[in-house]
């Protein structure tokens, strides 16, 4: 009898130990240390393209000419979205080239962010914010709903490669929560963009996922039709009028 | 359980302690115990306390005032101390004797600020304060010893705790571990942490260095040690958070001559030491503070071993040549003291193998020949990691055999020895910070002298100083203008047509270095010529400063030249009868005639084995007292660390011995003996730890009529792991040898 309960117990710690370390696992979009696939090898040459080498120069004209390294995120950026989403190690060489820093510093800054993927992720890279005030008004069934739908765990990609659901921390938008955003890496950097689409439902969600497959743009914004913006159904009860002046135009002299 | 308890029943109740405990313990007595009457009136009668005596910086350290006046004072748990103007609190505290902890600040290494564990308090501060970073301004009451410093350090003790795992037992740095001897001294003795510790996948990173990333703390000191000393940006940071991984992120080996320093860096045992790795806990290790000679830096090491065995060399601080570090090639070598070692006196038997015979038989053999041959035909070669005793005492015996040809290997056919200033560093390793222009002449100092070209690094990353090279394509860790590639650049500089040349003339302290490799050319004596008057344009020689500079390549061949150990005529070798290699493995002896008698004497079975006739076995730098002195001219000494193998002798001791059996006794019986004949020849050998600098410069050069020819410069060094005899043996070096050199 003791026996059963020692083993009945071992089970159950063993099973929140898997728990945690799934939970843990999900938390970053990547490893910390690079392993070579076939798609990603520091030898594949990668450069950025004729347009968007006339986008670095206009990104390093930003900062000191002394002080390239500054460009270093703008720069990230741009080929992350070149690169459809995700940065190869030939990537963030070729970043490292421009602003002739040694290679490891450049990694350094893309495994800090974690909006930098370091791995594949899917042509609309879909992000439910998962915060407190998003959590209390059901973000976990929007994700729930996402990923059933798509069938994958996690940063995952999808077989046909349009889709990825990836958890992003809160992204200001707590008034309209539950939301996700879209990041929509199908037209290269030049169609590049980046959406909220706020007060979703798990049924909404899905119809916007299935929109982006036909390749329609659904609005972004608050998907509520009664509510504008982040105001309340039915319009604003506040801030009907211009907002008053201060109380003098000299503030020295009240 | 029971019986415990019994047990202290009876000793409380045994009257010896007790009268042992009334007999030890004293009963004082202190002011506020007394009565308040009686203790004022002790207090009003006391005379006034005696000022505390003035505080000794920690480790004996010596503080150096650039600025006497800018001295400012602050006060270190009351005590005042005077301190220089832009010293951080920590090392004003050293300076008041006060020992900081403190994981991720090293005082070679730029301040990172993050390990917080040298937390003090300091009045009037909301917050305490970091003291590694923190300026100490003037009148700053510094506090270490408060209940909010002891928190403090208890909590991120803690902190640090909270995911290293539980690898004490199995940690290489155990013993020698910072974690352990902080949390020992400065921790609380128990933690709060019931989650699950984080751990780290481990990284490659060669054949060197071990890695356990679990147990990093993150202090980045091997990450700024790479940046900065090393100047090889492999290293970082990845991640944030709790997640952080110190790796290469690409699987990167580090191939940097100087990757063994950050074993001891880290703090903890995350890096460590993969060859010595599950060998010896450093407790039962014996120290001894001895200098290395695979090159001619003459690196202050510290070799541990344990009985007769080596286990590992530790650089010992020196500042004035090595600083703190070591080259890997002095860090690694040690394993090839194990292999290849001659141990009993050998003679090539008639069908050409070697028989192991008696000391007496050997030296009665060689002594025998040696006394057969004409004294012209003697010849007598040095090697590389040859002590000043030992070629002392070869070149006296040669000479009272009647041959003056002996000479150490890398000198060259026809080396001068006349101006001491020709083949010295004459600025000095130190003195090379304060030069802001370099010209490497036909010299690597990266595989030749790794520790001169991590000073010529520091120098150029503190003062921008511009570095001009010529010679074959190589990678410096530096920026470096490659000038030329052979001795027309150097006529040209000398010439003024040069660009670099304007870079000379206007530079404060020229420095220029000129690679021993060269002595090996024909036209040695007019390259000499061209970088002379290089130096006498650009006025790298004054009375206050002499930047004219010789990187040598081995450990003897300062000594050697001191000595004299001139040949005659320079190809003796080919009319030679009776050669005798005194560790002298990279000789070429294919002009030996085949009918000439070889002996060999060494510590391995190296290539010149091959050819000798007779084998006498020595001992190695390890197991001898002997003099060196390094590529500046400071003379210094090693100390027998372990016993020797078999039946091996001293060198010089074996040439007395020869000489004796010879019938042309040599007149030294001991160390003492054969240095005081040194000091009569060259007294600079005997003073130890002291450079002696070159008397006379180049207004006693003599003129040169060679023409410089135009073949460019060869590499001195072909493989830096693989130099000498006991690197070649070396199983760890052949290693490096294989990953880490580029091809």
């Amino acid at each position: 009898m003791l026996a059963r309960l020692a083993s009945q117990r071992f089970l159950e710690i063993r099973q929140a130990f898997r728990q945690s370390s799934q939970a843990y696992r999900s938390f970053s979009t990547a490893l910390n240390y690079h392993l070579d696939t076939p798609d990603n090898k520091p030898d594949l040459p990668w450069e950025f393209s004729e347009a968007n080498k006339a986008k670095v120069k206009e990104i390093l004209s930003h900062y000191p000419s002394n002080y390239k390294q500054s460009a270093v995120i703008p720069l990230l950026d741009l080929a992350q979205q070149q690169h459809g989403g995700w940065l190869p190690v030939s990537a963030m060489n070729a970043v490292a080239k421009v602003i002739e820093v040694a290679p490891i510093r450049v990694y350094e800054v893309a495994t800090f962010y974690s909006m930098f993927n370091r791995s594949k992720v899917g042509k609309y890279h879909l992000l439910v914010c998962g915060t407190t005030p998003c959590m209390i008004r059901g973000s976990r069934e929007i994700e729930e709903a996402l990923l059933s739908h798509l069938g994958v765990k996690r940063n995952e990609v999808t077989s046909d490669g349009l889709f990825s659901v990836g958890e992003m921390e809160c992204m200001g938008c707590c008034v309209n929560a539950p939301m996700i955003t879209v990041a929509d890496y199908s037209n290269g950097s030049e169609g590049y963009t980046y959406n909220y689409f706020e007060d979703v439902t798990p049924k909404r969600v899905v119809e916007i996922v299935e929109m982006l497959r036909r390749g329609e743009k659904p609005p972004h914004g608050t998907q509520n039709p009664k509510r504008i913006k982040c105001g309340p159904e039915g319009g604003n009860t506040t801030l009907l009028t211009d907002p008053k002046p201060p109380p003098c135009r000299d503030l020295d002299a009240c | 359980m029971g019986l415990g308890s019994l047990a202290s029943r009876t000793l409380k109740s045994s009257r010896i302690l007790s009268s042992q405990y009334s007999r030890f313990r004293p009963i004082v007595t202190k002011p506020g115990l007394q009565s308040p009457d009686a203790s004022s009136a002790a207090a009003a009668a006391q005379p006034e306390p005696t000022p505390p005596p003035p505080k000794k910086p920690v480790g004996g350290a010596r503080v150096e005032f650039t600025n006497p006046d800018d001295a400012l004072e602050v006060f270190v748990d009351g005590f005042p101390v005077k301190i220089p103007k832009g010293m951080t609190v920590l090392q004003a505290c050293e300076i008041a004797g006060v020992d900081i902890p403190r994981f991720c600040y090293h005082s070679r290494l730029s301040i990172a600020g993050n390990c917080r564990m040298c937390l003090v308090e300091v009045e009037k501060s909301p917050k305490p304060v970091a003291s590694c970073a923190m300026p100490a301004l003037p009148g700053m009451k510094i506090k270490t010893d408060t209940p909010l410093a002891k928190k403090a350090r208890e909590g991120v003790m803690e902190f640090l705790l909270m995911n290293h795992p539980l690898d004490c037992p199995i940690c290489d740095q155990g013993g020698e571990c910072d974690l352990q001897d902080q949390s020992m001294a400065f921790g609380s003795d128990r933690g709060r942490f019931t989650e699950m510790k984080r751990s780290v996948v481990d990284k490659n990173l060669g054949p060197l260095v071990k890695t356990v990333m679990t147990r990093c703390i993150q202090c980045t000191r091997c990450v700024r040690f790479a940046t900065e000393v090393a100047g090889v940006q492999d290293l970082g940071m990845l991640g944030r958070g709790s997640g952080e991984e110190i790796g290469t992120y690409v699987e990167k080996l580090m191939t940097s001559e100087l990757s063994g320093n950050v074993i001891d860096i880290c703090p903890v045992g995350a890096l460590t030491s993969k060859p010595f790795a599950f060998k010896a806990r450093n407790w039962e290790l014996k120290g001894t503070e001895t200098i290395d000679v695979t090159d001619a830096v003459g690196s202050n090491i510290r070799i541990d071993s344990r009985g007769p065995e080596v286990m590992r060399i530790i650089p010992r601080l020196n500042e004035d040549i090595n600083e703190e570090w070591i080259s890997d090639k002095t860090r690694f070598c040690y394993d090839g003291l194990k292999r290849q070692r001659l141990n009993d006196p050998m003679i090539r038997d008639a069908n050409g193998r070697f028989k192991a015979v008696s000391w007496r038989d050997a030296l009665a053999i060689v002594a025998e020949v040696a006394l057969k041959v004409k004294p012209e035909e003697i010849v007598g070669v040095a090697g590389k990691l040859s002590d000043a005793e030992s070629m002392m005492a070869l070149k006296d015996l040669l000479n009272n055999m009647g041959s003056n040809n002996v000479w150490c290997e890398g000198t060259g056919t026809s080396p001068n020895a006349d101006l001491r200033y020709r083949y010295l560093m004459n600025s000095s390793i130190a003195g090379l910070e304060k030069a802001d222009v370099f010209l490497l002449v036909g010299t690597q100092p990266r595989v030749e002298a790794a520790m001169v070209n991590a000073r010529i690094r520091k120098t150029v990353r503190a003062s921008n100083a511009k570095v001009g090279y010529i010679g074959p394509p190589t990678d410096f860790n530096y920026d470096c203008q490659h000038l030329g590639t052979g001795p027309q650049t150097i006529l040209e500089i000398a010439e003024g047509r040069h660009p670099f040349s304007s870079a000379i003339s206007n530079a404060k302290n020229p420095a220029i270095i000129v690679g021993a490799g060269l002595f090996e050319r024909d036209d040695k004596d007019a390259i000499f010529a061209a970088v002379e008057a290089i130096a006498k344009k650009g006025k790298v020689i004054r009375p206050d400063w002499n930047g004219f500079n010789v990187l040598l390549l081995n450990a003897s061949q300062a000594a050697a030249l001191d000595l004299g150990l001139v040949p005659e005529s320079s190809n003796s070798i080919e009319s030679a009868k009776f050669l005798y290699l005194m560790g002298a493995d990279d000789v070429n002896l294919d002009k030996v005639p085949a009918d000439a008698f070889v002996v060999y004497q060494g510590h391995h079975g190296d290539r010149s084995v091959y050819r000798a006739n007779v084998i006498l076995p020595s001992a190695a730098f390890s197991e001898k007292e002997g003099t060196y002195e390094n590529t500046e001219g400071c003379t210094q000494q090693t100390l027998p660390a372990v016993p020797t193998v078999g039946d091996a002798r001293d060198d010089w001791k074996i040439i007395r011995a020869l000489s004796e059996v010879a019938g042309i006794r040599l007149p030294y019986d001991t160390l003492g003996a054969i240095r005081s004949r040194m000091s009569t020849v060259a007294p600079n050998l005997v003073h130890t730890d002291e450079i002696e600098p070159a008397a006379f410069g180049p207004s006693l050069s003599p003129e040169c009529t060679q023409k410089v020819e135009s073949t460019p410069f060869k590499a001195a060094v072909e493989n830096f792991y693989m130099t000498d005899a006991i690197t070649r043996a070396s199983k760890i070096m052949a290693q490096c040898s294989a990953m880490l050199v580029k091809k």
